[in-house]
């Protein structure tokens, strides 16, 4: 079913308050919601919420044998499950083009951006290497799903710890967690997913993290994928108005400081859980 | 006051008996009609036990005759138009439903349009139907399009407790500032103001007040609304 458009009083105030430079939830429009971000008692299980958004993500690992032309790469693949249990908009079996769009930018941004180490999870060249499945649920559609699920899924694969292994000539020790500790995932770089709105009204700026009024009251979604370190990793501007380079940059820089405080808000909740798992033994 | 799950008996007896939301009688094998709830909730009934209804709290609107309910205009068919109150079914608004309106005059509606409209007929297995005048009198009696201002999604529940005199939020809101509200019980809540802060102060008030988000009381709606800017 094609999402409603909304009501035009609903339209009409919107655009109104936003020429006052005002937003629905009171936020600027520079501002994001505060991400929550609560992980399971599994390593590599995170449930990250915008607002009323909410993605669950998991990482799980096997071994499987390499693929032929790559013998020394683990194999890193993402699914993404957006079920009508997200909004009625969605549809089980036939992914709408902004369905796709999101599993398409997810995989650009948490694998192709090269952020986890793949030949650190080889383990025997050409015969054993690591697979590690990521599969995203969306629970809740409030707005901006693909900052949340890339959100997630970044976390994911930073909270998760894979067994510890062992290779003695073509042998391979599975070491079991309780006898030694599991190792985190060498990971280059963490890529965030910032997604910003245009209005039809020239004199509007750009908001980022809309909301999903505002996101379906858009003529266009710009979503720039960044690391702290100031790297581009993806941006994506599929249609929508004509959008001048001037304009492009000045985001990328307005998305820099939004980018750094993600990453510091990511760091200390990992930090955080990390302190709870701990168990003192006397 | 109890709760129930659906399926349970419920000691419902009066010679004048009303069910409301949430309960019904069936009819056994045996010749008795035990009334039974259909749903999970909090039983209430009234102070001589002669209406019994189940109170609880959900998202998705299930139409019921004569309740208010605020929609959006979804397209013509016909001799009216198909409008989105929220429930499995769009319900379906004759042209002539309207106060005034004759075959030559009237109303007229666009794609998306904002009506607040009463459910004249919910049938099972039927599409609901509305109305927006009173059947007997012909007057709108406030019912017709909304114009401007803007619509709040909420919880079920909450849009019954802004319907109800006693609850604190829209004297408190009608204390500071003069607004329009029109509640539909369908979840769906049209605010107006003459400010668009204003406006959204109240949408964010009834979203802080919703159990759905934040469940605020009295004293910390005042505090959040001294923080908002006005």
């Amino acid at each position: 079913m094609r999402p409603p458009s909304p009501s035009i009083p609903e339209k009409e105030f919107t655009y109104d308050a936003l020429k006052q430079s005002l937003r629905l939830d009171g936020r600027g429009f520079l501002d994001l919601r505060t991400p929550s971000i609560n992980f399971g008692p599994e390593l590599g299980w995170v449930e990250c919420a915008m607002g009323k958004t909410r993605v669950i993500a998991q990482v799980d690992a096997k071994m499987v044998k390499p693929l032929p032309e790559r013998p020394f790469e683990g194999i890193v693949t993402i699914h993404s499950e957006i079920s009508p249990m997200a909004s009625s908009d969605y549809e089980l079996g036939r992914p709408s083009e902004e369905e796709i769009s999101i599993s398409r930018m997810l995989d650009k941004v948490l694998r192709r951006s090269d952020a986890i180490d793949k030949e650190s999870l080889c383990i025997l060249s050409g015969q054993r290497v690591w697979h590690l499945r990521l599969t995203i649920h969306c629970i809740a559609d409030a707005g901006n799903m693909l900052d949340c699920a890339c959100l997630a899924g970044i976390v994911a694969f930073k909270h998760f710890r894979r067994p510890e292994i062992e290779v003695i000539g073509d042998e391979v020790i599975i070491h079991d967690p309780t006898e030694r500790a599991p190792i985190p995932l060498a990971i280059h770089h963490s890529p965030f997913c910032l997604t910003f709105a245009f209005f039809p009204d020239p004199s509007t700026r750009p908001v980022v993290d809309p909301t999903l009024l505002e996101q379906r009251l858009s003529t266009g979604l710009l979503s720039i994928a960044m690391n702290a370190q100031r790297e581009i990793c993806v941006l994506q501007k599929a249609g929508g108005i004509p959008t001048a380079p001037d304009e492009v940059l000045r985001l990328v820089n307005v998305a820099v400081p939004l980018v750094k405080d993600l990453d510091q808000l990511v760091e200390a909740r990992l930090k955080e859980d990390w302190q709870e798992r701990k168990v003192e033994i006397r | 006051m109890s709760v129930v799950l659906p399926g349970e008996c419920v000691p419902a007896q009066h010679v004048n008996l009303k069910l409301g939301p949430g309960l019904l009688q069936i009819s056994d094998a045996q010749g008795e009609n035990p009334i039974v709830s259909t749903r999970s909730g909090t039983l209430n009934h009234s102070a001589n036990r002669s209406k019994w209804w189940i109170e609880n709290n959900s998202r998705r609107y299930v139409p019921a005759p004569q309740e208010s309910v605020i929609g959006v205009v979804m397209g013509r068919s016909g001799e009216g138009w198909r409008v989105d109150i929220g429930s499995a079914h769009n319900a379906s608004l004759d042209a002539l439903a309207f106060e005034g309106a004759t075959k030559r005059n009237k109303p007229n509606l666009k794609v998306g349009s904002l009506l607040y409209a009463r459910v004249s007929l919910a049938h099972k297995d039927m599409e609901p139907e509305l109305e927006c005048f009173d059947a007997q009198t012909h007057k709108a009696e406030g019912f017709g399009e909304l114009k401007g201002g803007f619509v709040v999604s909420c919880s079920l529940q909450m849009s019954r407790f802004l319907l109800d005199p006693k609850h604190f939020l829209l004297p408190l809101l009608g204390s500071r500032f003069p607004l329009e509200v029109a509640v539909g019980v369908n979840g769906k809540v049209w605010v107006n103001t003459k400010e668009v802060r204003q406006t959204i102060a109240v949408i964010r008030c009834i979203e802080a007040v919703d159990s759905d988000g934040e469940t605020m009381d009295d004293a910390s709606v005042k505090k959040f609304l001294g923080k908002l800017e006005i």
